[in-house]
């Protein structure tokens, strides 16, 4: 027989307003159990826990019922206040007659009726409450980030800086992502490179960091703490260790028709190649779909050419198994796809790029070694319209309905650039709205128009077409002037919306984070918890979480960085008691449960159930386990409960309601 | 002749006012007085004076349906005159239209003293080259 | 529930089993935004929508509820991954079942409400009150009810 306390708190006038807490109090001491109750104007104070506290002492209670806000908001509040006095925190249960009752009840007699209520299923429940200790499980002092961009080069360093183990996994052959092919950064201009590649060798070179490129997160298990991750290294064909990054085999190569992908297709590279020159790690890496060894069985000339004997034809996939306390998702972006913005042109003439494509263009490492010139005729355009907004806020299906956040701020630099490098160019810029906030973001876009003279026009182009002579004829409104505008280019540049990268959505499935319906993860809470995902131990950093810029993604990696060293530096975590259990006894080994865990919780063991019975029966991992109740519901002999949740006590309360 | 594009520079010059500042927000024909009697608004004298189309403007009764009341440069988030702008245009206005120039020595028989002082600054602005 | 003796009025009892991740802070989120549902929704608290068993539904109506309300998260945002799949699997069979005893299909209901919901929270319970008190009293098992 439990032994149970009830404190109705006021919340100011927040509750008492329309809940008569008073009656509320004096309603619960018959029911079963009941053996206290009082009433207090905020039972969250100081002076409201203390009543808690010595009214656990006095009266030798064995549980409480706190009515008041949220469990969201105090059950934690009070669960410490109950183990200060000496009591098990999970005896302590929550009925919220604030938000469930105070705030949308303006009628104080169905206020008090409903509150009564809400005590009445909190004091049924608690009746059948047991004390539940927390176990605990310890943590692996070593964390995984997945994406090698400036987020997850970012965020590694600041681990490692930590003193704590990282492996970054990137899937293509090198590290730098994005950022490394971007020619000049805003809003100050300087060059990404020179601002990127210390980092990427900082990386490298730091002993806590380990660098798996050109590898994928195959498979992951376990829980916070504990994850037990397979990387894949995918078959490089160059043996890493014996490569000495000198190059010959990347001019011996003969195949000369793989596009060149850090380039976007702009130009070729070889079959066996390294992405660009400031690659990390320095090795080169064979393309299989291009090289005349794999398709023939001929050829062998970057072999024949290692001095370092590196290169390996027979390289297969190799898998690696390692722990990690804590996993960073940092996997970045794309530009969208445009074959689907038919008015644009972008797939019909070659001389309508996209703002990345331009970035290379304009790169002194780039296909035009940074001459400024169009691909068809290779001539330099004199008059460049640029088009915002391609696909993002965009809810007709073939774009995206989100702000893609960074095209206003790399299109005022792409303008501004441009007239300053060629002044004789004419720069047109169509927007439907510049947005600009950010530390000296306004001003960089001010300046375009202002010093610069980058012709802005609010409205939209409607259509890109040629007059048949090598020019481009863009069709657009000017909404100020109320005038359709067509203006004979040289080049159209489109600010393609940015989406998550393809890998996110099976990354999102194997980690059990949540995911928004585009594909960017959702953090535990959109303001105080941005950097979390609501699955413990994994975090979030850069443009995965939702579209942002360099400044933005460098400071979000900072933070998730420091969410994991907080984890790293835990010897052991506190688990949740609220999970899952078997009843051996009632158990009939039917395997349903461990079908439907989705957390693989469960597991079959022989266990001597009664003297010299032995039964294969299920068996819960009480660390692995989050608590969700699925195997509960499955479990067709009733052998299966839940800690906190269980059958009888949610019977209880629905018994209550409905008296 | 001067073509259009030259007019246009002539008048940011004289005016003082550089377009390019413009956010395009219409405060100032927001503010605007005479707004509905005006065929080109305030913010239009602005953006079309920075692309150089000036001659619409000339020929147009809205140059004086503006009351030079100043609204619209008291009120510009960004300061950039839009008045002045339009004052500009009539200014330009005036001087094609040819030889009615003041003399300087004309002046002191015209003054008198219940003549503000701002209209005689102004009247040297308007008849002087 | 009984009518009420007093004005003769039938106010319907509903049971609303709401997950702790998305709809409960929907609810939460409701309160918050003062945004008022009948009083006689009453709420539990579960860790996921998949946390209901049926044998809760079936008792809820067998204790006198005249509607009862699952919620959880939308598809595919599941805090547990796949539990509100589960939830929504079960309850379909459930459902049909009440209906071949005579429970009326709008008697019973699952829908998706999000953390960010508070509105769609709200006018669900207002839609779904409305119905049952359209409904009337929940007869069917009435003489099941063990008081």
């Amino acid at each position: 027989m439990q032994r149970i306390g009830v404190f109705v708190c006021w919340c100011g006038s927040n509750i008492a307003a329309t809940v008569d807490v008073k009656r509320v109090a004096e309603a619960v001491r018959s029911e079963q159990g009941v053996v206290f109750s009082t009433d207090y104007q905020y039972m969250c104070s100081e002076a409201g826990q203390s009543i808690i506290k010595n009214a656990i002492k006095e009266h030798s209670l064995t549980g409480i019922v706190v009515c008041s806000c949220s469990p969201r908001m105090h059950e934690a509040t009070f669960r410490k206040t109950a183990a200060a006095a000496g009591l098990n925190p999970y005896m302590v249960e929550i009925a919220n007659i604030r938000e469930q009752c105070s705030w949308i009840h303006k009628d104080m007699l169905s206020g008090t009726a409903k509150a009564i209520i809400l005590a009445k299923a909190a004091v049924a429940k608690v009746n059948l409450n047991a004390p539940l200790i927390a176990g605990e499980s310890p943590v692996t002092k070593r964390a995984l980030v997945i994406g090698g961009g400036i987020a997850g080069i970012q965020t590694a360093l600041d681990i490692a800086d930590a003193g704590y183990e990282v492996d970054i996994v990137e899937k293509s052959p090198t590290i730098g992502g994005k950022m490394a092919q971007l020619d000049k950064t805003f809003p100050t201009l300087d060059c990404a490179a020179c601002i990127l590649t210390p980092k990427m060798v900082e990386a490298a070179q730091n002993e806590k960091i380990k660098l798996f490129t050109y590898s994928e997160v195959e498979k992951v298990k376990g829980f916070v703490g504990n994850f037990d991750v397979t990387i894949r290294k995918k078959a490089r064909s160059v043996n890493e260790d014996l490569c000495t990054g000198c190059g010959v085999c990347t001019e011996k190569c003969p195949s000369r028709k793989g596009k060149n992908e850090f380039n976007l297709g702009l130009n070729t590279r070889g079959a066996i190649y390294i992405p660009f020159a400031q690659a990390i790690p320095n090795v080169p890496v064979i393309d299989r779909t291009q090289c005349i060894k794999f398709k023939t069985g001929k050829c062998g000339l970057c072999q024949m050419n290692c001095a370092a004997k590196a290169i390996d034809f027979s390289q297969q996939d190799e898998f690696v198994e390692r722990n990690y306390g804590a996993i960073v998702v940092a996997t970045g972006f794309n530009p969208i796809k445009l074959d689907k913005f038919e008015e644009f042109g972008y797939s019909m003439y070659p001389d309508v790029i996209t703002s990345l494509e331009l970035e290379r263009i304009m790169n002194a490492a780039g296909p035009t070694k940074g001459h400024f010139e169009r691909p068809s005729d290779h001539t330099q355009p004199k008059k460049i319209v640029f088009v915002q907004c391609v696909g993002s806020r965009d809810t007709s299906g073939c774009g995206k309905e989100y702000c893609s956040k960074i095209c206003c701020m790399y299109t005022a630099k792409h303008a501004m650039l441009l007239r300053e490098k060629y002044p004789d160019t004419e720069v047109y810029v169509f927007y439907i709205d510049v947005r600009t906030p950010g530390k000296n973001f306004d001003e960089f876009y001010r300046r375009a128009v202002e010093q610069y003279g980058v012709h802005y026009i609010k409205g939209m182009v409607g259509k890109v077409t040629d007059d048949g002579k090598g020019q481009l004829v863009v069709q657009a409104s000017d909404l100020i002037a109320n005038e359709q505008l067509k203006i004979k280019a040289d080049m159209v540049v489109l600010a393609a919306a940015i989406e998550p990268d393809p890998t996110a959505r099976s990354l999102g499935t194997m980690l059990t984070a949540s995911m928004d319906t585009n594909d960017f993860f959702t953090e535990a809470h959109p303001k105080l918890r941005p950097v979390e995902s609501p699955t413990a131990g994994v975090f979030l950093s850069g443009v995965c979480q939702g579209p942002k810029d360099i400044p933005e993604t460098v400071s979000q990696a900072g933070a998730a960085a420091a969410k994991v060293i907080g984890l790293l530096a835990k010897d052991k975590l506190t688990c949740n008691p609220c999970v899952a259990n078997s009843d051996t006894l009632v158990c009939n080994g039917c395997r349903q449960c461990e079908k439907v865990c989705p957390y693989g919780a469960i597991s079959y063991e022989d266990k001597e159930v009664l003297r010299g019975d032995i039964r294969n029966v299920a068996v819960v991992n009480p660390a692995v386990c989050q608590g969700c109740g699925a195997c509960t519901v499955t479990c067709p002999s009733g052998a299966m409960d839940l800690k906190g949740f269980t059958s009888r006590q949610i019977m209880a309360e629905v018994d209550a309601i409905c008296r | 002749m001067i073509n259009e594009k030259e007019t246009a520079q002539r008048v940011i010059e004289i005016s003082g006012v550089n377009p390019r500042k413009c956010m395009k927000c219409g405060k100032c024909s927001a503010t605007c007085p005479s707004y509905d009697e005006m065929e080109y608004h305030p913010h239009q004298f602005v953006d079309m004076i920075d692309k150089g189309q000036v001659e619409k403007l000339l020929d147009s009764e809205s140059l004086y349906k503006c009351l030079t009341c100043f609204a619209c440069i008291e009120r510009c988030p960004r300061g950039v005159e839009p008045a002045k702008l339009i004052e500009a245009v009539r200014l330009v206005k005036i001087r094609q239209q040819g030889q009615n120039h003041l003399k300087a020595d004309m002046i002191p028989d015209i003054l008198d003293d219940d003549m503000p002082q701002q209209a005689i600054v102004s009247a040297f602005r308007k008849y002087s080259k | 529930m009984p009518i009420n003796e007093e004005n003769k009025e039938f106010t319907p009892l509903i049971v609303a089993f709401c997950c702790n991740w998305c709809s409960y802070a929907g609810a939460d989120l409701a309160g918050t935004g003062r945004l008022a549902y009948p009083a006689n929704v009453k709420i539990v608290r579960v860790p996921c929508s998949c946390r209901v068993n049926p044998t809760f539904i079936l008792r809820a109506f067998q204790r006198g509820a005249d509607g009862v309300i699952i919620c959880g998260c939308h598809p595919g945002d599941c805090h547990y991954t796949s539990g509100n799949y589960f939830a929504r699997r079960r309850m379909t069979l459930l459902f049909s079942m009440l209906d071949y005893l005579g429970i009326e299909r709008d008697r019973t209901r699952v829908e998706w409400v999000s953390a960010a919901e508070g509105a769609k929270f709200a006018a669900t319970m207002n839609d779904f009150a409305a119905k049952i008190h359209e409904l009337g009293e929940n007869k069917r098992l009435g003489d099941l009810r063990c008081k």
